[in-house]
């Protein structure tokens, strides 16, 4: 399960050891590899509040070299990204770049150490032209006036290094994904990076692109230029890494050579996420009829269509990688984006939802994943955010009746037990595990029939989230039907009756609770993707 | 990313300070300066002390009063209403050119001349947050294009002239004074502010206008429909832009196109020395009777110590940029109280 088999514990696979042996094997585009490290991470730590992100990770990134890095959902991956792009900064351990303690405290100063990111939301300037946007830190100037001439020139020699045969005075706004991803990339030549880092540049891109993309960055490799390029589709790797680095949990697994090693493998390397169980499937719950039904739900006009069912009583989790549709799937669901097709029963009863009004009368609710944006008035009171869901009733004739709405808020804090000295303090000043038992609290007072969580334990310590995963299984015990989105396999693989696994914007299976298995829901979740069955 | 630890739980208890200083700060801010900038004046302005002093203070802020209590509304929702000026100016063209029509009796006349006012306001009120509604507009733009639009009406209903000759009895309520000190129209402005409070305060329609402010996209998420209620701000603004208009007529006794010019800024100015936030969600409509005074105050007593007409507007405009730096400080004063 820990893929011992396949890689040296990482303990054994310090950076130092690592060079020399493995330089011949590389495979790849049969480069002869230098052996020499471009990037060495030293045990870097990076903790948030309740969270250890990165722990005690340390690896080589040899000049030249292509390099993967691969990890489940919240292995530490974009925590890295941030890292290298001066976003965060890490508590221990040290970072060298290109022979230099490399430390930055901006994104600017990363760049200027010669470290390119591009992210995957792309950060160009959609109303500037291509020419302005790849020369924007470095414009050729004549007396404080830009030197267009000179600007466009430069931009076209750049355009051709990546293949983009576009004029230079394209406003960036008008390009495709495709060609803004290879303007970013072209950026990075601008300033001769010697390192580029690519998250995720293949998720929004057509085969075709992506085989562009993958010949520009043959090319750039040959001119010397080292990648680390993070990706979801395994497939695509083999045709831009030399050597891979996987992540789970925040620790480093293996750094080895790319060549030799399966698709399956690969998986197999990177679940075993230690599975705590939380001991709070309860069996003596029964499951009987449906609350929630959906059948045939389409988000676009040809796209995939999604029907599925929960049960009253039943926890259903909804597993996949972030960015495979489960949010949009269970946002077009409750009307809060629009839907092209599908039909929805509540409780047996088809049901016409149009917006969120529709579906929170139809008794669903959906706590969001983004809490604080979406989810909560942060700067009222934990009672006026209880009571916003039904107002009517605790009103007589349109006028608040504080009594009945402080008594009815009190309850709700003590039965979920909210951790407040009294229910007129505003959100806010909430801890996250509050702030989503608040969330709950509010469409309890609505009294909901199904109810939908996205990311339910987001950015909530451990503790809390134990009594979260007790708090969903008290309104399964209700009889309400629970559909849960996470992007945390141990999560739901403890609390659900049963896993439906997202791929690519389509449900790839469904998994039972008596097959439960990482190793089968991961396979399940790249699927789409590119992996054909995994085992 | 994650939250930090459970501040709630840290929390130490309230102590009487603790709270007084919060509500001080939080509703009573505005009402302290208020009254050491009377206290100030009072001490070193000749008559400003003097009933006859107050008596016209009170009759200057009736209009600004009752416009300014409609802009709350719509500034809690994150809104704003540029066009209240010019709609006062088409009410009072409207409302007079009713009132002067002699085929009807003075108190019929009246009775129609206010249905309009407030009709012809609230008209032009819902159609400013239904065209933001429905195509997603920013207000500002919309409600800069209704000043233009109500602007041009009553320029047309007017024939680009005054109104004169309102019916006796109207003009005799308009001047009319009680206990030496309150006139009618201050105490109409005090209605209005009454009601706006009762609303915002104690109906579930007011705790929506609050809910929408902090975070509409919540509000929609929790089944309703924020754009009725934002819609129903609007047309409140332009409601109390025609009672406005009905204060105005009193008042002057004309009707005219000219009227409320730069009227919209003042009562942006008072709500928002009144402590409400731009951004919505936060505020008080006592706040912005506060704020309405301030601003007259201010005036009348910087005139009575005799400053020139030119200095005026350079320290108003000081005391509104002044009000929104220390309710940046204060807000942040309180987030380190509540913590």
């Amino acid at each position: 399960m820990h893929g011992e088999d396949l890689g040296r514990s990482p303990a054994q696979a310090a950076p130092s050891e690592e060079a020399s042996p493995l330089a011949g094997d590389a495979g790849g585009l049969g480069q002869p590899r230098p052996a020499e490290p471009i990037l060495r991470l030293q045990s870097v730590s990076k903790r948030f509040p309740g969270v250890l992100a990165l722990n005690d990770v340390s690896f080589d990134v040899m000049r030249g070299e292509g390099h993967v890095l691969l990890g489940e959902n919240g292995a530490g991956k974009s925590t890295l990204i941030n890292l290298l792009a001066g976003i965060f900064q890490p508590e221990e351990g040290s970072i060298w770049f290109d022979g230099k303690p490399y430390r930055p405290n901006s994104p600017l100063e990363a760049f200027s150490a010669g470290i390119r990111v591009v992210h995957q939301e792309l950060n160009l300037l959609s109303n500037l032209t291509i020419a302005e946007n790849l020369l924007f830190e470095h414009l050729p100037r004549w007396r404080g006036l830009v030197r267009f001439r000179d600007m466009n020139a430069r931009a076209v020699e750049l355009l051709a290094e990546v293949g983009l045969d576009i004029a230079p005075t394209t406003l960036v706004s008008r390009l495709g994904v495709a060609q803004m991803q290879l303007v970013e990339i072209a950026k990075a030549l601008c300033h001769d990076s010697k390192l580029l880092v690519l998250d995720e540049p293949t998720a929004t891109l057509t085969s075709k692109e992506v085989d562009r993309l993958f010949e520009i960055l043959h090319r750039l490799k040959l001119k010397g230029v080292t990648t680390l390029y993070i990706s979801h589709r395994l497939q695509e790797i083999y045709s831009v890494g030399d050597r891979v680095t996987v992540l789970r949990d925040g620790q480093h697994v293996v750094t080895r050579p790319l060549a030799g090693l399966t698709v399956p493998d690969i998986v197999r390397l990177m679940v075993g996420r230690t599975i705590e169980d939380h001991g709070v499937f309860r069996q003596d719950v029964p499951v009987s009829g449906e609350a929630l039904g959906v059948s045939g739900l389409k988000l676009a006009e040809g796209g995939p269509e999604i029907s599925f069912s929960v049960g009253k009583g039943e926890i259903v989790g909804i597993a996949g990688l972030v960015g495979s549709g489960r949010t949009e799937a269970v946002r077009a669901l409750f009307g809060a984006d629009p839907k092209v097709a599908g039909t929805i029963r509540v409780d047996g009863q088809e049901v016409e939802i149009a917006s969120p009004k529709d579906a929170v009368a139809h008794g669903l609710s959906l706590a969001t994943e983004d809490r604080k944006g979406q989810g909560l008035l942060l700067d009222m009171s934990c009672a006026e955010n209880i009571t916003i869901t039904d107002l009517l009733k605790v009103s007589q004739f349109g006028l608040m009746n504080r009594t009945e709405e402080n008594a009815a808020a009190e309850g709700l804090v003590r039965d979920l037990r909210i951790k407040t000295p009294s229910i007129h303090h505003l959100v806010r000043t909430f801890s996250g595990g509050n702030q989503q038992k608040v969330v709950v609290a509010k469409w309890l007072f609505r009294g909901p029939k199904a109810m939908i969580f996205d990311e339910p334990t987001r950015g909530i310590d451990v503790g809390a989230k134990a009594e979260i995963y007790e708090l969903l299984w008290n309104l399964a015990a209700q009889g309400k039907g629970i559909l849960v989105v996470s992007s945390e396999l141990p999560e739901l693989i403890s609390i659900c009756h049963r896993i439906l696994v997202f791929s690519k914007g389509r449900i790839a299976g469904t998994v039972t609770r008596a097959e439960f298995d990482q190793n089968k829901i991961l396979s399940l979740a790249y699927k789409e993707y590119g992996l054909a069955g995994g085992n | 990313m994650p939250e930090g630890t459970d501040r709630a739980s840290e929390r130490k208890p309230n102590t009487f300070w603790d709270n007084l200083l919060r509500i001080s700060m939080r509703e009573a801010g505005v009402a302290i300066a208020l009254l050491v900038i009377v206290l100030f004046f009072s001490a070193t302005a000749p008559y400003f002390a003097t009933s006859e002093n107050f008596l016209k203070i009170f009759v200057q802020i009736a209009i600004n009063t009752v416009l300014a209590s409609g802009m709350t509304f719509v500034i809690l929702t994150g809104g704003i209403d540029l066009s209240v000026g010019s709609v006062l100016a088409l009410c009072t063209v409207v409302g007079a050119t009713i009132m002067i029509d002699d085929r009807l009796p003075a108190w019929a006349a009246i009775l129609l001349a206010f249905i309009a006012c407030v009709g012809t306001g609230a008209i032009c009120g819902a159609v400013n947050g239904w065209v933001c509604e429905k195509w997603k507009l920013p207000s500002f733009i919309v409600t800069l294009g209704m000043l233009n639009i109500a602007s041009g009406l009553a320029r047309v209903v007017s024939n680009n002239s005054t109104i004169t000759g309102l019916p006796r009895p109207f003009v005799e309520f308009g001047n009319l004074i009680l206990w030496g000190v309150l006139p009618s129209i201050f105490l109409i402005a005090i209605g209005v502010i009454l009601i706006g409070w009762f609303v915002l305060r104690f109906t579930v329609f007011g705790r929506f206008i609050f809910a929408i402010g902090t975070n509409e996209e919540a509000v929609r998420l929790s089944g309703h429909n924020p754009r009725v209620y934002k819609i129903a701000a609007f047309t409140i603004s332009g409601l109390t832009a025609g009672v406005a208009a009905m204060v105005y007529l009193l008042r002057l006794n004309i009707g005219s196109p000219i009227a409320g010019i730069g009227y919209e800024l003042n009562a942006i100015a008072a709500v928002i020395i009144g402590g409400t936030s731009l951004a919505g969600g936060k505020g008080s409509i006592i706040g912005t009777l506060v704020g309405a005074c301030i601003l007259q105050v201010l005036s009348t007593g910087l005139q009575l110590l005799g400053a020139e007409d030119n200095v005026k507007p350079i320290v108003i405009g000081t005391v509104i940029v002044l009000a929104v730096v220390l309710d940046f400080y204060r807000s942040r004063l309180l987030r380190m109280m509540e913590r």
